[in-house]
């Protein structure tokens, strides 16, 4: 008789906390150091506020395009929030995967009450698309390479120059930033890039200058790799994106500095996947308003060098959580490293990136 | 009697035909065994043939145009590309209609992302287009309004528009909202002597209706409606007698105006908002890609393009697919022969060995097998680099110096050695359970009739061991040829495969359709192989075990 009471209580106990459960909230996002980040600074404290709401990770924002595009056609669309890079939110957009937002009804305003709108500024690049950082494509070098004599790079265009700095570099196996390094070094004014680039000379022009260095470089498709190869010594010089490279340098201590020359701003961001249901989209919502408020957003940039994309979250950016050093300096948007910057066209690469992918990949096969 | 019995037909005790009484016993076994297979086949059918053909449909399937602009592509079928001048006003006219319906189902964009595949630049012309779009009407919406503020309001455009019928039945839903607004109707009236604004007004009420759950009697009509009413107007300037009532009125009022109108040419608005709507060559894209099926991809997937003269080649600095299937082949082929060359003498002494020993070497045999593919590709990386185990140990032992570090990875080299060692099990295993079968006593027999070592190998136990061979090279050439993960990994530039574009056309550029039509290239190539195979070795002289 004891066994039995014991038992159905365990079973109504079972029940009691299964109806008590917290409403799942699926949430993607590109795993790794980033993700730490983002659950760090603001879906922990949320989930503290709301215990009603659970937070779960899917780590697929490399192909998330493809996936909420199969979801789509199959009519079930699983995931509430997405983590993806602002050219990525135009296609979702595009599309028609992403649902269309109004910033200043979703988002918060600044403490000082600047609307959301202004906030974000030019970063809102669509009209789907919720900034969260500013990132940057750059390189990272190491400074213990004898065959370059003492001597550092510290212009993009030595990228280029084996002469003066002889070994390996890696890049990303694709035409986007590639294409506007090799012309920037070439000759062209920044602001011409985009202009030359859209003529054949033009991506004559850039492919003649990776030519310059096409024996020497390992191409990279995972963010990952270059600071493998530059710890590994495999390469001497390498893109990649800076957040990676502040942890190859900062926290791994490898012999690697970074070169923020002609540095490429990107940013990532969240969409909403269309079609949620009413109650699902409230929840998003509600989430979406805090975690990308002025300080949730400063506090992200304890956990990661990633620059916050509100104008009202830089002055509260502070020391990094765990090394305790300031973040500032790291920051891609830090006035020391973007004295030279280089701005990435999304509409003009909306373009022309099936055009010159195709190129791009012809070229590496010859 | 043997004539006797070859006229009688065999009949069975209960007097049926002898020949139909087997052929029913054999039917129902027949069907018997299908009933076995049934849930397999069934499930098989559903999960794996029939989305792979739902997938590779897609390689030539294009409705998109024709769903999207269906109006402009009737229109566009007078023009002629070869003029080389972009069409004439009516074809905008159409555009901006089918445009207006479009951008507000939000579909131009991916509209214009299918044609960038053709084109490039039509992406941003069709969304840079789609935000101005709805202004392309405000001149004749202002001259209406102004006119008769009436045209302002949704109601007075429900009068005109909407049957009788339907404004009775909405009145009644109005009163009562129970369920969805009653399905919108248009007035027969308006069908006849205004059909280009029935058209597009019957659109917008479906719009309101299906996708935004108003009402037509609550929500603004799209300013190229006007433009409709205009040109119907302009057409019929006797519409108001189709009319009766309040409805007659105001027709009657706008068509006496509309030859006063100001107007605006629809083809310079839409130059306006992207002057590439002004070329020729743009539009000869468009009415290329019209029809609901398309060989398109295909020919992009062969290196060649359709162009409205004809089929021609891509220019040379585009080429890449038929070279990458070239290389897969090769490749695949190059990996089947070192498989087949280090596996042979593993199998054979595997064979051999007595049971003890054998046992112990086949699970250092799988024991890779059940590793992650990815480690075992990333853990290649460390040997073969520059700065890698092997490198390093050539260096040291003074065979290399250091500047002369060998290049292994990372190119096709570093593709070869990695999918050799991983697919070398799927090739020792077949061969391991024909050798297995092999009797050593013919080899002994063979001895002992004088041949030595090598003619008893190779005239007696060789032969016996080709079904292995044909097994094992078969698998691993399929396996080897779908391959991405590790050509992407260790292959560099020189080392990549075809499924390496295919894997990025679909989760990277999202052209599905060319994906689709280079993996029925790829399915097609591997099955002529196949049956190339069956021809020359024979499919009967295969055995995996």
């Amino acid at each position: 008789m004891k066994l039995k009471t014991a038992i159905l209580a365990g079973t109504a106990l079972a029940f009691a906390s299964t109806a008590a459960v917290a409403e799942d909230m699926t949430v993607v996002s590109w795993g790794g150091a980033y993700q730490a980040s983002q659950k760090n600074a603001y879906a922990d404290p949320y989930m503290e506020a709301n215990p009603d709401i659970n937070i779960i990770w899917d780590e697929s924002s490399n192909e998330a395009v493809a996936k909420l595009r199969a979801m789509n056609e199959a009519g079930n669309v699983t995931w509430d929030l997405v983590d993806v890079v602002a050219s990525d939110a135009m296609r979702l957009c595009d599309e028609g995967l992403a649902m269309e937002i109004d910033h200043d009804e979703v988002l918060a305003a600044a403490p000082d009450g600047t609307s959301a709108s202004d906030d974000f500024g030019d970063l809102i690049v669509s009209d789907c698309f919720i900034p969260q950082i500013v990132y940057s494509t750059t390189f990272g070098y190491r400074s213990d390479v004898e065959a370059w004599g003492g001597k550092e790079p510290d212009d993009i265009c030595d990228v280029f120059d084996l002469e003066a700095f002889p070994g390996k570099r890696s890049l990303e196996k694709r035409p986007i930033n590639n294409m506007e390094w090799a012309l920037l070094c070439d000759g062209v004014a920044k602001e011409d890039v985009y202009d030359v680039l859209e003529t054949d000379e033009g991506i004559d022009r850039a492919f003649a200058k990776l030519d310059s260095i096409k024996d020497s470089v390992v191409w990279w498709s995972a963010g990952a790799e270059t600071p493998q190869l530059l710890a590994d010594g495999e390469v001497v010089i390498g893109s990649t994106y800076n957040g990676r490279l502040f942890a190859l340098i900062e926290e791994q201590k490898q012999p690697v500095k970074m070169l923020w020359d002609a540095q490429v701003f990107d940013l990532d961001g969240w969409i909403i996947p269309t079609g949620l249901p009413d109650d699902r989209l409230a929840m998003v919502k509600d989430f979406v308003k805090f975690a990308t408020d002025t300080q949730r957003l400063a506090d992200q940039a304890k956990y990661i060098s990633y620059g916050p994309a509100r104008k009202s979250s830089a002055p509260l950016v502070g020391q990094h959580a765990d090394l305790g050093i300031d973040m500032a300096p790291h920051m891609p948007t830090d006035p020391e490293n973007a004295k030279n910057t280089f701005l990435y066209n999304y509409e003009w690469w909306a373009d022309y990136r099936d055009d010159l992918d195709a190129k791009f990949q012809a070229w590496l096969a010859q | 009697m043997s004539d006797a019995t070859s006229n009688q037909v065999l009949t069975t005790q209960d007097g049926k035909p002898l020949k139909a009484a087997l052929a029913r016993a054999l039917r129902r076994e027949k069907m018997r065994s299908l009933l076995l297979i049934a849930p397999l086949l069934i499930f098989v059918l559903i999960t794996f043939v029939a989305p792979i053909f739902d997938m590779l449909f897609r390689s030539v399937e294009n409705q998109i145009v024709s769903e999207t602009i269906p109006r402009t592509v009737v229109a566009l079928e007078e023009w002629d590309a070869e003029t080389g001048e972009a069409p004439g006003e009516d074809v905008y006219n159409a555009l901006l209609f089918d445009f207006i319906i479009a951008v507000e189902n939000k579909r131009h964009t991916q509209l214009g992302t299918r044609l960038n595949y053709e084109q490039t630049g039509l992406s941003s012309m069709f969304r840079r287009t789609g935000r101005r779009v709805d202004d392309f009407g405000e001149t004749y919406a202002d001259q209406f309004i102004d006119l008769n503020e009436a045209w302002k309001e949704p109601v007075t455009w429900v009068t005109v528009m909407a049957s009788p019928s339907w404004i009775e039945a909405q009145k009644a839903w109005a009163s009562n909202p129970t369920g969805p607004e009653p399905a919108f109707e248009l007035s027969p009236a308006a069908l006849d002597v205004l059909p280009a604004t029935s058209d597009l007004y019957g659109a917008f009420a479906q719009f309101v209706q299906v996708e935004e759950n108003d009402s037509p009697t609550e929500e603004d009509p799209w300013t190229p409606i006007y433009k409709a009413l205009y040109q119907d107007l302009s057409a019929n300037p006797n519409a108001a007698t189709a009319f009766s009532g309040e409805a007659a009125t105001l027709v009657g009022q706008a068509a006496a105006a509309v030859p006063a109108f100001e107007t605006v040419s629809v083809k310079e608005l839409f130059i306006d908002a992207d002057e590439d709507w002004g070329s020729a060559e743009n539009w000869a894209v468009i009415k290329t890609f019209a029809p609901t099926y398309t060989s398109g991809y295909f020919l992009s997937a062969a290196d060649a393009q359709l162009t409205p003269t004809g089929v021609e080649m891509k220019p040379d600095d585009e080429q890449i697919y038929l070279f990458l299937f070239y290389r897969t082949l090769l490749l695949s082929i190059i990996i089947t022969i070192s498989c087949l060359l280090l596996g042979y003498p593993i199998a054979f002494l595997l064979a051999a060995l007595p049971l003890r020993y054998s046992n112990l070497l086949l699970i250092l045999v799988l024991l890779p097998f059940w590793t992650s593919l990815l480690v075992r590709t990333s853990a290649w990386k460390v040997l073969l680099q520059q700065q890698g185990v092997i490198n390093d140990v050539l260096v040291w032992t003074g065979l290399i110096s250091d500047a002369g570090r060998l290049v292994m990875i990372n190119n096709q080299t570093g593709t070869i050695i990695a999918m050799t060692h991983i697919l070398l099990p799927f090739m020792i295993l077949p061969l391991y359970s024909v050798m297995k079968t092999i009797s050593p006593s013919y080899v002994r027999a063979a001895k002992s009739l004088g041949a030595n070592d090598w003619t008893a190998f190779w005239r007696v136990y060789f032969p016996q061991s080709i079904p292995g061979i044909g097994a094992g090279a078969i698998l691993v050439f399929i396996l080897a040829i779908g391959y991405y993960i590790t050509p992407e990994l260790v292959g560099g530039t020189s080392g990549i495969f075809i499924s390496n574009r295919i894997a990025f056309h679909i989760s990277s550029s999202l052209n599905w359709g060319l994906a689709a039509a280079l993996g029925t290239l790829l399915l097609v190539a591997v099955l002529l192989l196949f049956v190339a195979y069956d021809r020359i070795v024979g499919i009967d002289n295969v055995k995996l075990g």
